[in-house]
């Protein structure tokens, strides 16, 4: 998918101005926030299953690829092919050749955030084959011609009129406008292309080494559907969602659904493991699974590491400020919110996304809500300081901060540059003691007014403050 | 050199360890494996047969018990007709010796098709942490006979209750080593709630899901 994170601020802007994008964020809110804080109240040792996710996340990175190895011999001994992809045009060239080989020309995919980073679906529609998404937002999107705006929620910023709209258009029914008719609508232009698709793709929540299985977690049964009834069946996934064992998933499956829809199990968890054996009536006779780089190793061994522990839950866009402002669509490619503010620098390039790890006011919202404990800010702030080492922030910018930073290196100095500014400020404030614009600080000020400090700084209090407790004996 | 050993590679180069993985690192992860620790689990202070019923109803499925398994072809029949459902389904080759029709039901043995409106099947093992059935694909319990009619009815033995997704894995392991080419943990309904986050049942998979338990 194109990136057009350079973009954020504009369309940030339009999408601030939006009724119907706000009234469906609010929405959002209600049911996956309240929802979340329902479900994990059922826990009662919520905060140890959250440190052993987290740990199951990270011994699988710690020992990447002898759990990768394990896993592709496990796979392998059980008739499936593991394929191996470096970058996203390489996922696209595999799938192609996997399609092109069983002689393939139906595609049913169910949700995958992996192929929307390939942009496996023009790819696969430029070779000539026809590909329909299933999941019931994906399909819309894919009718409507728009990228998702939500990694669990692709849809929701759509209103139900729109959907009408659309599906009279591109199915050629009477408009229907209850949710349950337009749904029972889809099922039915759907099933035939479940049952007509010569090929399932989808992605896989996770890898489980000891058996060689792929995992995907769905509600609507569409993932089902693509593992089970097309001849060839084709998983794709990032590398880093390898974990070990069965027992592994079942601490996962506790946190993901809660945080990712407030559910405390998803509908279906579905375990694939190898092709269809002998007598079987049915499952699919060719099974394949394309393990994707794609930027992925560029994280291992620094200090964005842990963010490869994701399991895509969607629970920091939910809870974060700046994503129910503004939706998914102004971060500029797949992923939305916290996580993407870190993936899409990573794995798209930092030169091409410098607004988003500044699209955050640092709250730690995310990283507390996070079910494995990624320090979303605290990685934020490390891509901050990573653009301003590769001099990728404005001029002005870079030299305040030079400048900043050399005062702040100086205690004598800034004690006497902070007295003076805030001299400066209070005068600036005046009776009112507010200040309503800045030099160099308009964009700060433009929403808000600053309160003029009131006569001393922190410093001078503080030390003030110190002396009188030692003379009144109470440091020793 | 692949794009296989090239990734593998990276991935050790970004770690900091040499090209090949040293007799530790492999012990490491072959034991960790080889354990199968299970994690930590909630409280698990209930009745089993009292949670699972509570879970199932919370997930919009419905429930009955019977006796004995003979008697679930009439619990079928009498749940098909109170919905005003067709006495006609499709059904596991592991269940099709019971007697279905002395209760007055046409049940057909073999692969499920896209417009079978019922579908009758076993259960593996059921969860009663979450309420969850736990089906394994095979010659006699084909995955797509729970999936694509809008009505799924699942019998099951109250033996095969267990607490967690843990215990579950645990049973698999014991009786089959490993899992079969397709596990599904089903929990209710298929739904959706893409449009303006609004619960909707009956996505793509069946709309109603009526558990049977034999006592």
């Amino acid at each position: 998918m194109q990136v057009t994170s350079s973009q954020f601020k504009q369309t940030a802007r339009v999408k601030l101005t939006d009724p119907r994008l706000q009234a469906a964020l609010r929405k959002l809110q209600g049911n996956f926030v309240k929802g979340r804080a329902d479900r994990i109240a059922e826990l009662d040792n919520f905060e140890d299953i959250r440190d052993a996710a987290a740990a199951v996340r990270d011994r699988a990175l710690a020992h990447l690829d002898r759990y990768l190895e394990e896993f592709e011999n496990n796979a392998t001994a059980r008739g499936a092919m593991v394929h191996w992809a470096e970058t996203a045009a390489d996922v696209n060239r595999i799938v192609c050749e996997i399609a092109a080989r069983h002689g393939v020309r139906r595609i049913a995919k169910s949700k995958s955030m992996v192929t929307e980073e390939c942009g496996l679906n023009d790819a696969l529609e430029a070779a000539g084959y026809e590909v329909v998404e299933t999941d019931l937002g994906e399909y819309i999107l894919q009718l409507a011609r728009e990228h998702p705006s939500h990694i669990v929620a692709p849809v929701v910023h759509k209103s139900r009129d729109e959907v009408s709209d659309l599906f009279a258009a591109k199915h050629g029914q009477p408009r229907k406008s209850d949710i349950a008719e337009l749904t029972r609508e889809a099922r039915l232009m759907l099933r035939p292309r479940f049952l007509a698709a010569d090929m399932g793709v989808t992605g896989a929540n996770f890898l489980i080494a000891e058996t060689g299985s792929t995992l995907i977690v769905t509600n609507e049964g569409n993932g089902r559907m693509v593992t089970t009834l097309p001849r060839v069946h084709v998983a794709i996934t990032g590398i880093e969602k390898v974990v070990p064992t069965l027992e592994d998933i079942a601490t996962l499956m506790r946190l993901l659904p809660r945080h990712g829809t407030g559910q405390s199990v998803t509908n279906y968890i579905s375990v694939t493991t190898g092709a269809r054996g002998r007598d079987e009536t049915d499952g699919p006779e060719h099974f394949h699974i394309v393990l994707v780089d794609a930027g992925r190793t560029g994280l291992l061994g620094t200090d964005l590491q842990p963010m490869l522990r994701c399991i895509r839950c969607g629970a920091c866009m939910n809870h974060c400020p700046v994503y129910q402002s503004i939706g998914g669509h102004a971060y500029g490619w797949v992923y939305p919110g916290p996580m993407g503010s870190v993936l899409t620098p990573s794995y798209a390039g930092l030169e091409n996304a410098l607004d988003l790890p500044h699209a955050a006011t640092l709250c730690n919202q995310c990283g507390v809500v996070c079910p494995v404990k990624i320090p979303l800010p605290e990685l934020l702030r490390k891509l901050r300081e990573q653009q301003f080492e590769r001099r990728l922030r404005p001029a002005a910018e870079r030299m305040g901060l030079a400048l900043w930073g050399r005062i702040a290196q100086r205690p004598a100095l800034y004690a006497f540059a902070a007295r003076i500014a805030a001299k400066i400020l209070a005068w600036i404030g005046g009776r009112e003691k507010l200040v309503h614009s800045l030099p160099f600080a308009g964009g700060w000020t433009g929403g808000r007014d600053l309160p003029a400090p009131e006569g001393r700084t922190f410093r001078d209090l503080y030390a003030r403050r110190g002396a009188t407790r030692e003379e009144s004996g109470e440091i020793k | 050199m692949s794009a296989r050993d090239r990734i593998l590679g990276r991935i050790r180069a970004a770690q900091g360890k040499a090209p090949v993985a040293s007799p530790q690192e492999r012990a490491v992860v072959a034991s960790y494996i080889g354990a199968r620790a299970p994690g930590p689990c909630p409280s698990l202070d209930w009745d089993p047969a009292v949670r699972f019923r509570e879970r199932v109803l919370a997930l919009s499925s419905t429930y009955e018990d019977v006796g004995a398994i003979e008697d679930a072809p009439r619990a079928v029949a009498h749940y098909l007709r109170g919905q005003a459902l067709p006495l006609t389904a499709v059904c596991w080759p592991e269940l099709s010796s019971l007697p279905w029709q002395e209760a007055g039901l046409v049940v057909e043995t073999r692969a499920a098709r896209g417009d079978d409106l019922v579908g009758i099947t076993g259960a593996y093992c059921a969860i009663a942490e979450t309420g969850t059935l736990m089906l394994l694909s095979g010659p006699h319990t084909p995955a797509a006979a729970s999936l694509l009619p809008e009505t799924h009815i699942a019998i099951m033995r109250a033996d095969r209750l267990v607490g967690t997704m843990e215990d579950a894995w645990r049973l698999l392991r014991a009786e089959s080593g490993a899992p079969p080419r397709a596990v599904n943990f089903v929990s209710g309904p298929s739904r959706t709630a893409d449009i303006e986050q609004t619960l909707t049942l009956g996505a793509h998979g069946p709309y109603r899901v009526h558990v049977v338990l034999v006592r």
